[in-house]
């Protein structure tokens, strides 16, 4: 009884994304005509509204752009929030695992892992290049 | 660049707050509804003129049907845009060129909150996106603090000029009657202030009050036979380049920098014709990238400029002259005591008045400096 033009509908990209995540794969989308890459994923490239996609693989390799350290009530300790630009191009919100806090600073070279999280997976960075 | 925006056409014919600070006792809705009640009759209007209803509250989604039903309206128009603090800037462009092309006659433009006697927190809907969420900013104030560190990187801005943005709308609060916070407020007191999401500190953020404000809009001929001092709206614009700040190409410069000077092209005025600046200072950073993206000062230079004592009391530039959203209120959303505070200085009425003011912006922020806003208002004399 369903409709047969559900049938046809292609996945979302967010599903897409997603699932690569969880197979431990971190995706982005590049615009083929303008060879621009970008995140979120989305059905168009931001700006032109150009549907000619496809997905790549990320090399992981980031750099902090941005980066804010949030206080707790003790005894939590301290934790930031950052923005990393991955080297193809794209932004996006994250953390760096692995370091205090206060030692996440911009420009510091990151590499991406995924970790799970309340049971899902997770994209996180960690220091390369420098020690801790 | 000024496209056809329909330029002293239309004018606030009355305005009121009500509520401001603590307003034990009330929803938010009543808030509102005081503070229309007011507005409507500085206007010399009846409640029954209202044919277009803008409103924003922060815990109804239909707010604008709520209030429609509460007077027994039946508006031609309703409009709830939630574009954050900056609505209401957006809906006096929508009631400009509603009321200038006869679709409407009068409009009410209405908010209401109750947020610190209810609750005491921020009463928002407002959520990081789900690509941003499992990262737990702190919302709103962390992607405030992540545009600041990178300010700070780029230009040398630093904590001792953010806080001068404090201590300069501490101020003039403190020569208003209706501000709620008044004292002594020095550099120091703001560096030793506890840190929140780094740079900001809590003297870094605005307050959480409650409070009302409402404007009724008509056309400027109208306007002038019911107030004696009608307020010409000279200019408006507004502009979106992101909602998560994640997203934002720089974060160190927003669409203010688009929605300044297209207002300033509809009004046929540029910064150096602002008598007075109201400017949503939610953070201590945003008078500072306002001040630049409206072209008050260089971009990067925004720390320095209020740091030399160009927007205090005794300055160059009168900014924030109710003391702003750090010290006279805050109630979630601020941009409709801006305009008040610009309409109040042109119409000789502001607790800290400022001589022979002709011409007055109030530039709104929604979101994590994703929706800026900008409207010039004017005397009749700039008409």
């Amino acid at each position: 009884m369903s409709n047969p033009a559900m049938a046809t509908l292609p996945e979302g990209p967010e599903a897409t994304w997603r699932k690569a995540l969880a197979e431990g794969r971190l995706l982005l989308q590049r615009a083929k005509g303008s060879g621009t890459v970008f995140f979120p994923p989305r059905w168009a490239e931001p700006g032109t509204g150009e549907t000619d996609l496809e997905w790549i693989e990320a090399a992981g390799l980031g750099t902090v752009y941005s980066v804010t350290v949030i206080n707790q009530k003790p005894p939590q300790l301290p934790y930031h929030v950052a923005l990393i630009d991955l080297d193809e191009g794209a932004r996006l919100m994250s953390r760096v695992d692995g370091v205090p806090a206060e030692q996440v600073h911009i420009g510091m070279r990151v590499c991406a892992r995924i970790i799970t999280e309340q049971d899902a997976p997770l994209l996180v960075f960690e220091p390369i290049g420098e020690k801790g | 660049m000024g496209g056809n925006f329909p330029r002293g056409r239309t004018a606030i014919a009355g305005y009121a707050t009500y509520g401001m600070g603590e307003a034990p006792g009330h929803s938010s809705l009543e808030i509102a509804a005081q503070a229309s009640l007011r507005a409507v009759a500085d206007a010399g209007l009846n409640m029954a003129d209202i044919d277009g209803l803008f409103i924003c509250l922060p815990d109804d989604f239909f707010a604008g049907m709520s209030l429609a039903e509460y007077f027994g309206l039946s508006p031609r128009f309703t409009d709830n845009n939630r574009t954050g603090g900056s609505s209401f800037m957006c809906h006096m462009i929508t009631a400009a060129m509603m009321i200038d092309a006869g679709y409407i006659d009068t409009a009410l433009i209405a908010y209401g909150s109750n947020q610190r006697t209810n609750s005491g927190k921020l009463a928002s809907a407002f959520r990081p996106n789900a690509w941003d969420l499992p990262y737990r900013p702190l919302f709103p104030v962390s992607p405030y603090a992540l545009a600041a560190a990178r300010h700070m990187h780029d230009y040398g801005t630093t904590r001792e000029h953010m806080a001068a943005v404090a201590v300069a709308a501490r101020q003039w609060a403190n020569t208003n009657p209706e501000a709620f916070a008044k004292g002594p407020l020095s550099i120091e007191d703001c560096l030793a202030a506890r840190m929140v999401s780094s740079p900001i500190s809590v003297r870094d953020c605005c307050l959480v009050t409650d409070g009302g404000a409402a404007i009724v809009m008509t056309r400027t001929d109208r306007a002038r036979g019911l107030h004696p001092k009608p307020v010409p709206l000279l200019g408006a614009a507004a502009a979106t380049w992101w909602n998560s700040i994640a997203q934002a190409a720089d974060v160190t410069t927003t669409s203010a920098a688009e929605s300044g000077p297209r207002a300033y092209a509809a009004a046929g005025l540029g910064p150096q014709d602002m008598d007075v600046v109201q400017l949503y200072d939610a953070f201590t950073i945003n008078t500072i990238l306002f001040l630049e993206d409206l072209g008050f000062c260089p971009k990067g230079e925004g720390g320095r400029f209020v740091a030399d004592g160009h927007i205090a009391p005794g300055g160059s530039l009168p900014v924030n002259t109710n003391g702003g959203g750090l010290s006279c209120c805050h109630p979630g959303m601020y941009g409709l005591f801006a305009i008040i505070e610009a309409a109040r200085q042109i119409r000789g009425e502001a607790a800290n008045q400022m001589p022979d003011v002709h011409v007055a912006l109030a530039h709104g922020n929604g979101g994590t400096l994703s929706s800026q806003a900008t409207v010039i208002l004017g005397s009749l004399a700039t008409i």
